[in-house]
């Protein structure tokens, strides 16, 4: 039984390349030592019947390194141009099994007796050595793609496309999901789609990066989302807009999406066409969590004391402000506001002060204040106004705004 | 990583309000992403045969054999070439306080190590303000009391900043387990060098007045083995001591051993050049003091002599011809010594 294991193992190398199926005939018809090459095929005769838990193991390795079953040659080839040459790894799969019974029933009963099982340490010709393929098996299991990228076609050609594999790889699932994939069969319909959605071809790439498991999905159920949003008057160029900056826009039943839709004109008292206009501007809103939004908005009318139409007005302008965090949003608008002393009517103009960071506020602030010039009202000379102070980059801040040089605003910096 | 002479110690400037850990992930993000913005080497090749027509023509395909890139060693599938860097973070500093703030990269983590062996101290300006108490001795803080401030006069204050500096370099004598009616005691002092060189109290060697402006003061303090919310509890007792009240508004470090603010990268200058630049400069600088003071404490106290060993590999570790040379010449004296 140790023996036929130990042979059921090599034949395994031989068969994971699909060489094996090949070459048998051949090696049968080409005659060099016939007698040799019976009896190998006695010992194949052997495997099927004899050990259950080394097939069982076979068959474990065959589903697991999906596509590794393919011929190498056209797995590697550079061009993945050719459809003959990408033929479904899937339907090798099936099509190998079938032939080994016949073969093995053709020999069974002629070769069986009179050949004893060769052993491992028997000598064996030049030739005979150097057929013998002995690559490494795939692992059964793995934490990486690495090891199956150079044997899976589906697999290489994500990789060609832009995936980032060490990417998808870290998610829940999504590696054994573009295991199973067929790249002809189950990946392009949904590529095809994407770009009927209009998804830019250099977008592809990290599109299925952030959401591999769009792959997995019924084509129909996302044509009905899709038809879903253009019922609801959205423009071709916005629903691509909106579904590649959401990747997982897709993923959203459509009673779901309508929810949500309602939930932010509700929410909010905006008018169709604005609510439109918010969630393009910024899609995630809708397969983000609803909680922070809705926790933002008591924070700003409760805590930071705006009126309902101020909000509406700095939603609009800045619709990141729903889903930054609301510490940060208290911080900043405390130093703003009572530091600072910009009014709320100011802060309504600019809401883009609140998406920069409080510490680069604080600096510029100080700088302002050390030189003099820190003067926030229109009303008055010299007026500097929010978005100049957080949006411009250090260089630009320095020479045009507070009129100092690079060197003196560092100098400042470590005084603090 | 050595290729790109990050190895070593750094001083970056802490701003106040962010915490150290923040500062070192913020540095460590800035650097992982210039490291791998830099050219990968070449993939690896392997041979292949590839079915190509035949010369002949017609339908026959022949093998030729090419060599092709391995897929598994593509940059989105083997993913950025460096994941984590080793940056250890020196004396720290706390949420509010601000300044010079060291940090290790590579085998500067264990001269971290020896640098906090050497109990250096460390120069802070502290900013109070007289007529107030809070809980936390910060200005932050919740009020507790109010009080008034206008008999304080500048005198008065230096005469507390006096007695605490007395009552300080006491402590120092004692806790540097040192005999004073010994030579080993002068010639440490004629280098002033004397300082606890195990664990101690914090205590603090210097403190003087820089700025006196009712309510406002600035104190500028020598000291070591401190915490930041020590140099603030000691401002809350300055002004108890003067019949009134005051909290700390800004404690900042200028000085941690041998670097100084200028030594220190502001916020803007956090790149790989720049740390670069400044692991460099600071070597000869932080070896010489290391040198300084374990040769020191080492020829002095008998304590210390077993520590020869230690020292000469410390310094081969930061790796200068010369003083190599000088340690090995002593390091075999005391082997023969001990011998």
């Amino acid at each position: 039984m140790a023996v036929w294991a130990r042979h059921a193992a090599r034949w395994g190398c031989l068969l994971s390349t699909a060489r094996a199926a090949a070459e048998l005939p051949r090696r049968l018809r080409g005659g060099g030592c016939p007698a040799r090459a019976c009896r190998e095929l006695a010992r194949l005769a052997v495997l099927p019947a004899g050990k259950e838990a080394a097939l069982c193991g076979l068959q474990g390795y065959r589903q697991l390194s999906a596509g590794s079953c393919s011929p190498p040659d056209s797995a590697k080839d550079a061009a993945f141009s050719s459809p003959q040459s990408n033929l479904p790894s899937v339907q090798q799969e099936q099509a190998k099994p079938e032939i080994l019974p016949d073969l093995n029933a053709k020999i069974l009963d002629e070769a069986w007796d009179d050949i004893p099982p060769s052993s491992a340490l028997e000598v064996i010709s030049e030739e005979e050595a150097v057929q013998i393929i002995a690559e490494p098996l795939l692992p059964i299991q793995s934490t990486t793609l690495r090891d199956y990228v150079d044997h899976s076609e589906t697999l290489a050609k994500l990789v060609h496309l832009g995936v980032d594999l060490s990417q998808v790889e870290k998610r829940q699932k999504a590696g054994q999901l573009l295991l199973t994939l067929d790249f002809e069969k189950d990946v392009k319909k949904i590529l095809l789609f994407l770009k009927d959605v209009g998804v830019e071809d250099n977008q592809l790439g990290p599109f299925l990066t952030k959401n591999p498991y769009i792959l997995g999905e019924d084509l129909e159920d996302l044509e009905t989302r899709v038809a879903y949003l253009k019922s609801k008057k959205f423009g071709k160029s916005e629903i691509a807009q909106m579904v590649s900056r959401a990747p997982y826009l897709l993923l959203f039943s459509v009673e779901r999406l309508d929810n949500r839709l309602g939930f932010f004109k509700n929410e909010l008292g905006l008018s169709v066409k604005k609510t439109k206009d918010l969630v393009v501007r910024l899609p995630r809103l809708l397969t983000g969590k609803l909680e922070p939004v809705k926790e933002n908005l008591q924070v700003c009318q409760i805590e930071l004391g705006f009126q309902r139409n101020e909000i509406q007005q700095i939603v609009c302008k800045t619709p990141k402000i729903l889903t930054a965090s609301k510490k940060r949003l208290k911080q900043t608008f405390d130093y703003l506001h009572n530091i600072m002393g910009i009014p709320h009517h100011m802060l309504t103009r600019f809401p883009q002060v609140f998406n920069s960071k409080l510490l680069r506020i604080r600096e510029r602030h100080m700088f302002l204040a050390f030189l003099g010039r820190a003067q926030y009202d229109p009303a008055q000379p010299s007026y500097i106004s929010l978005d100049q102070l957080v949006s411009l980059p250090d260089e630009v801040f320095c020479t045009e705004i507070a009129k100092a040089s690079m060197q003196d605003f560092e100098n400042f910096l470590k005084t603090l | 990583m050595a290729a790109a002479g990050l190895a070593g110690l750094f001083a970056v400037y802490k701003p106040a309000g962010v915490a150290w850990g923040r500062v070192r992930e913020a540095l460590e993000t800035r650097l992982l992403r210039e490291l791998n913005a830099a050219p990968e080497r070449a993939p690896r090749q392997r041979v292949r045969f590839l079915p190509s027509p035949a010369p002949g023509g017609g339908g026959a395909v022949e093998l030729v054999a090419a060599s092709v890139p391995v897929l598994a060693d593509h940059p989105l599938v083997r993913g950025p070439r460096f994941r984590k860097l080793k940056i250890g973070a020196g004396h720290r500093l706390d949420v509010k306080a601000s300044g010079v703030f060291v940090l290790g990269i590579g085998h500067g983590n264990k001269l971290l190590t020896d640098l906090y062996n050497c109990h250096l101290t460390k120069v802070y300006t502290v900013g109070g303000l007289f007529g107030k108490a809070t809980d936390d001795f910060s200005d932050t803080g919740n009020l507790i009391e109010k009080t008034t401030f206008d008999h304080i006069t500048r005198e008065k204050l230096e005469r507390i900043l006096a007695v605490i500096q007395g009552t300080n370099q006491k402590a120092l004598l004692t806790y540097s387990n040192i005999d004073m009616k010994t030579q080993e005691a002068y010639e440490l002092a004629v280098k002033g060098l004397i300082r606890p060189m195990g664990k101690s109290p914090p205590i603090i060697t210097a403190i003087r007045c820089l700025q006196f402006a009712l309510p406002e003061f600035q104190l500028e303090i020598h000291c070591l083995h401190e915490t930041q919310q020590y140099l603030r509890k000691v401002v809350h007792e300055i002004g108890l001591e003067l019949k009134s009240s005051a909290v700390c508004t800004q404690v900042r470090r200028t000085r941690d051993g041998v670097f100084t603010v200028d030594d220190a990268l502001p916020r803007t200058q956090w790149n790989l050049q720049s740390i670069q630049e400044a692991i460099r400069n600071c070597q000869l600088k932080v070896e010489t003091e290391l040198e300084k003071t374990l040769a020191a404490h080492e020829e002095n106290s008998p304590l210390h002599q077993l520590d020869g060993t230690q020292l000469s590999m410390l310094c081969r570790s930061v790796g200068e011809q010369h003083t190599r040379a000088a340690t090995c010449q002593r390091g075999d004296g005391q082997q023969k010594e001990r011998g």
